[in-house]
C-alpha cells in the first residue's frame, strides 16, 4: 500500500507539470533560437521531462490513489 | 486546343492514378488483416470486442493514437496553425501529453483493474453493476451514442468529400462515402477489436513517418528550418509570439490563444477523449500491467513527434505564403507546392486511411454500447455468447449505414453535434472519475450530474450568442451565454456537473442494489 506521502507527491508532480505545459512566463516572447521560437524549445523538453517523470511513476509510484486495488 | 488539353490532363490524371490506387492497396491491406485477424477471433463478445484483452504496448499505444487523432493531424491541426500559430502545439502538449497521460492512469488503470476482476466491456456495464442500476447503463449508453453517431457522420461526410475532391468528381461524393463505408462494415465485422487494433497500428506508424518525411522534404526545398521561420516572422510576426497579443497571460477574458481559451480547450477536449467510447473502451485491453505503463511513459513523447512537426508545417505554410487550397486543408497545398505529385498524393491518400481508422474503432465501441448496455438489458438478457456476437456484428452494419444515410442528407443539426462531441463526452469525466473515487457516490447524484450537465452544455452550446434569438419549429429560442470570462461551456458544465454529483450524494442515501466494493477493491471489502 502506497504511503499518503508519495500520493500526495505524485499528485504534486503531476500538477507542476500540467501547470507549466504552456510556458505563460514566456508570455508575448517572440525570440526565435535555432530556427524555433523559445517557447516551442520549452514545450520539447518539457514533454521529454513528462516522459521521464511518467516513467519514474510507473516504476515507483504506480499503484497510488488505487484503495483497495493496490494491496 | 486538343494537345494542350491532353497536356494539362496528363499529369492530373497521373496524380489521380496514384491516389486511387494508393487507396485502393490500403483498403485491400486493411481486408487482408481483417481476414488474419477474422482466423484468430473466437465467436465471443469479448474476443469481437477487447480481443481478449491481449494488446501489446505498441498495439495499444497506436490503437488509442491513430483512431483519436489521425483526420486531426493531416487537416485540422495545420488549418489552426495556418490560420491563427502554431500556439496549437503547446494545446496538444497540455492536452494529450500531459493532462490525457494522468488520466489514462487515473481513469483507465482503475477501469483496467475492475474490468480484468468483474469483466466488464462498456463503461455503461461498470457504473450500472456498481450502482445496481440498468437505467444508469442505459443513461450512459444513450449519451455516449448521442455524441458519437454524428461524429461517425462526420468522418464519413470527411471522407466521401476527399475522395470526391482527389479524383476532381469522377468518384461522386456519395460513392465514395459508401465505398468507404462499405469496406468498414466489412473489414470491422469480420475482425472486431483485433484487425481494428492492427490497422491502426501500421497507419500509426504510416503517419509519424510520412508526417516527418514532409517536414524534412519541404524544409530542405525551402532552405532550412531557420528561412522558414524568419518566413514567418516577416509576414506573420504574431505567430512567433506567444499567445493572443496581450502583454501579458491573464486568467480571465480574451479569444483565440489567450490562457482561458487554451486551457479551456486542453482540458475539455482531454476530458472528453477518456470518455470517447473507442478510446474509454481500450481501458479495458491491455494484456498486463506493463502494458500500462509502458504505454503512459511514451505518450508525451509520441505527442512532441507527431505535432511538432504537422503544426509547424502549417504555420510555415503561412510564412511561405502558400494559398490555402480548394478543398480548405493547408497540408495538401503545402505538400503540392514543394514535393513530388507521388509523394504529396501518398499524404494525402494516408490522411483518407486515417479517417477510416478513425471510423472504424468508434463503430465497434457505438455498437458494443448499443449491443452491451441497451439490448441486452433491455430486449434480451438471456443472450447466448454466439448470439450476442452477432447482434454486435449486425450492429456494426446498421450503425455504419445509418451514419452514412444521415451523411448524405448532410443536416446541419447533427454536423453541430459533431463538431461539439469532445465538450459533451467531457461532461460525462466528473461523475465518473467521482463514482471511481469515492465510494460514498450515489445512483441519484450520478443521474443528477450527468443529466444535468448534459443539459448545461446542451443548452449553453446549441442555442444561439446571448442576445440573440432563433425560431425553431415556430418557438422563439432565446439565445444562452457561451463563454463564461473566455472559458468554454465545456469547463464550466463539468464543474456543475462535478458539484452536482458530490452534492447530491451527500444528501442522499445509497439505495440497496448499490455495491461500493465494485469500484473499491478486494481489499476494502
Amino acid at each position: 500500500m502506497p504511503t499518503r506521502t508519495a500520493s500526495l507527491a505524485w499528485g504534486a508532480a503531476f500538477l507542476l507539470l500540467a501547470a507549466l505545459a504552456i510556458p505563460w512566463f514566456l508570455w508575448n516572447d517572440s525570440t526565435v533560437v535555432a530556427g524555433l521560437p523559445v517557447w516551442l524549445w520549452w514545450h520539447v523538453g518539457w514533454m521529454v521531462l513528462a516522459s521521464i517523470t511518467f516513467a519514474v511513476f510507473t516504476q515507483h509510484g504506480w499503484g497510488v490513489w488505487m484503495g483497495g486495488w493496490s494491496a | 486546343m486538343v494537345g494542350v488539353t491532353l497536356a494539362a490532363a496528363g499529369p492530373l490524371q497521373s496524380a489521380v492514378t496514384i491516389q486511387l490506387g494508393i487507396i485502393v492497396a490500403y483498403l485491400l491491406l486493411a481486408l487482408g488483416v481483417g481476414l488474419v485477424a477474422y482466423r484468430l477471433t473466437d465467436r465471443t463478445a469479448e474476443d469481437y470486442y477487447l480481443a481478449s484483452r491481449t494488446l501489446g504496448t505498441v498495439v495499444l499505444l497506436f490503437t488509442t493514437f491513430a483512431t483519436l487523432l489521425s483526420a486531426f493531424t493531416f487537416f485540422a491541426g495545420p488549418n489552426i496553425a495556418y490560420g491563427l500559430g502554431p500556439e496549437w502545439i503547446l494545446v496538444m502538449g497540455l492536452m494529450d501529453g500531459i493532462i490525457f497521460g494522468v488520466l489514462w492512469y487515473v481513469v483507465g488503470y482503475k477501469q483496467w483493474l475492475v474490468g480484468r476482476e468483474y469483466g466488464y466491456v462498456t463503461l455503461g456495464e461498470m457504473l450500472g453493476d456498481r450502482f445496481g442500476s440498468p437505467t444508469l447503463r442505459a443513461t450512459v449508453a444513450l449519451v455516449s451514442l448521442f455524441w458519437l453517431f454524428p461524429y461517425v457522420m462526420l468522418q464519413q461526410v470527411g471522407a466521401g468529400g476527399a475522395l470526391s475532391a482527389l479524383t476532381n468528381g469522377a468518384v461522386p461524393y456519395w460513392a465514395g462515402a459508401g465505398l468507404i463505408t462499405v469496406f468498414m462494415i466489412v473489414y470491422v465485422v469480420l475482425s472486431g477489436m483485433r484487425g481494428v487494433a492492427w490497422t491502426d497500428t501500421l497507419q500509426g506508424l504510416f503517419m509519424l513517418t510520412m508526417v516527418w518525411a514532409a517536414f524534412v522534404w519541404v524544409l530542405s526545398a525551402v532552405g532550412g528550418i531557420g528561412a522558414a521561420t524568419d518566413a514567418v516572422a516577416s509576414t506573420n510576426p504574431e505567430f512567433l509570439a506567444l499567445g493572443d497579443g496581450s502583454s501579458s497571460p491573464s486568467l480571465l477574458g480574451g479569444g483565440a490563444y489567450s490562457l482561458p481559451w487554451m486551457l479551456s480547450q486542453a482540458i475539455g477536449i482531454a476530458f472528453g477523449v477518456a470518455m470517447f467510447p473507442q478510446v474509454n473502451q481500450r481501458f479495458f485491453v491491455a494484456n498486463s500491467e506493463k502494458v500500462l505503463k509502458r504505454t503512459m511513459a511514451l505518450w508525451p513523447v509520441v505527442v512532441l513527434l507527431l505535432f511538432v512537426p504537422a503544426f509547424m508545417l502549417g504555420a510555415w505554410a503561412a510564412g511561405l505564403g502558400v494559398p490555402m487550397p480548394e478543398s480548405g486543408n493547408i497540408l495538401p497545398g503545402l505538400l503540392a507546392e514543394y514535393t513530388p505529385t507521388w509523394f504529396a498524393a501518398l499524404v494525402v491518400a494516408g490522411a483518407m486511411a486515417a479517417m477510416m481508422s478513425s471510423s472504424d474503432s468508434m463503430l465497434l465501441s457505438g455498437s458494443s454500447y448499443f449491443t452491451r448496455d441497451l439490448y441486452r438489458p433491455f430486449v434480451n438478457a438471456d443472450a447466448s455468447e454466439r448470439r450476442e456476437d452477432l447482434i454486435a456484428r449486425v450492429g456494426v452494419a446498421v450503425f455504419a449505414t445509418l451514419a452514412f444515410v444521415a451523411s448524405l442528407f448532410n443536416p446541419p443539426s447533427l454536423f453541430v453535434i459533431g463538431d461539439t462531441a469532445f465538450g459533451g463526452f467531457a461532461q460525462l469525466a466528473p461523475p465518473v472519475i467521482v463514482a471511481l473515487y469515492w465510494s460514498r457516490t450515489t445512483l441519484s447524484g450520478m443521474l443528477a450530474a450527468i443529466l444535468g450537465s448534459q443539459l448545461f452544455y446542451m443548452v449553453t452550446t446549441f442555442t444561439p450568442p446571448a442576445g440573440e434569438t432563433t425560431t425553431v419549429l415556430g418557438v422563439v429560442v432565446p439565445g444562452v451565454i457561451e463563454s463564461f470570462a473566455g472559458w468554454s461551456s465545456s469547463v464550466v458544465g463539468m464543474l456543475v456537473g462535478l458539484a452536482l454529483v458530490v452534492g447530491v450524494s451527500a444528501v442522499t442515501s445509497a439505495s440497496v442494489a448499490e455495491r461500493p466494493s465494485v469500484l473499491q477493491g478486494p481489499a476494502d471489502d
